[in-house]
């Protein structure tokens, strides 16, 4: 009996260990290397100058609205940056095509329409920010 | 048969974390008579959630009783889908151990009934829901078939 609660305690305190770590690396952003091409139009999204965030989504999902609302903001308050939402399960193919296994899923997409970076689970307005990072904007000189 | 209704996610969790409990006494009973008898309390207690959604179980009518007259109104609200998703699971699991201990093959009935134990410490404790996160994953499963 007391062998069983003690191995229950230990199974616990490695499932929290294992859920911290996860937690710690939710919205982080990953560079991509080798940028596929989003294929914007058949999705119906228009995309901005310099980057555009595109978040799957699903109707059932918890922290979707709130990633929706934070992506808006960052995107109102720098130029050139849009964002765009993608029903996962509506668009299966989009979300099997770019390897969305869980919503929020942020894919970062410049003007020409290469992703350039990712952010999966619900990012922070940091996280959000240093995505940006990953797609400077381009410079006129006129 | 399922409707997407908004649920009161700290029912969810309170929802969890009654699995919990009931699944740690399975757990530490191990598959004996009374084990098993508590296992399949467990099984029965997922059901209803794992058909209409977690709104329709015996803990949420706890909740609903006893708890969320207490409590404001929740700043937000979830889908029932996920959670109904997560609860099937539950079910799932919880028969696997009940077969396994019936049969006399101990090791399935800690395995599934240890499965149990841990998603619903993570949804109670930390709001994580295990089948929440995986459902997109697993509609993208279901559709490659």
């Amino acid at each position: 009996m007391l062998e069983r609660v003690l191995i229950i305690v230990a199974v616990l305190a490695v499932a929290s260990l294992a859920y911290l770590w996860w937690q710690r690396r939710q919205g982080k952003v990953t560079h991509i290397d080798d940028a596929e091409v989003f294929p914007a139009a058949g999705a119906g999204i228009e995309l901005a100058a310099r980057a555009t965030f595109i978040q799957f989504s699903t109707p059932t999902c918890a922290r979707c609205p709130g990633t929706r609302r934070l992506l808006h903001q960052v995107a109102d308050g720098f130029p050139g940056v849009g964002h765009a939402e993608v029903d996962a399960i509506e668009r299966l193919d989009l979300a099997d095509r770019f390897n969305v296994v869980r919503t929020p899923t942020i894919l970062v997409v410049d003007g020409a329409g290469y992703v350039r970076a990712r952010m999966s689970g619900p990012p922070s307005r940091e996280d959000a920010i240093a995505a940006l990072d990953e797609v400077p904007p381009v410079d006129y000189s006129i | 048969m399922a409707i997407d209704i908004q649920l009161d996610p700290r029912g969810v969790r309170f929802g969890a974390a009654v699995s919990l409990l009931v699944a740690l006494v399975a757990v530490v009973l191990g598959p004996t008579l009374a084990g098993l008898l508590v296992t399949a309390t467990l099984a029965l207690l997922f059901v209803p959630g794992a058909i209409w959604g977690p709104q329709s179980t015996v803990q949420a009518a706890l909740f609903k009783t006893f708890i969320r007259p207490r409590l404001s109104a929740p700043t937000e609200t979830e889908s029932s889908l996920p959670p109904r998703f997560a609860q099937q699971v539950g079910l799932a699991c919880a028969v696997v151990a009940l077969v396994f201990g019936l049969v006399g093959l101990p090791v399935g009935f800690f395995v599934g009934a240890g499965f149990v134990v841990v998603a619903s410490f993570l949804n109670a404790v930390f709001g994580l829901c295990l089948g929440c996160e995986v459902y997109v994953g697993f509609k993208r499963l279901v559709a490659a078939r």
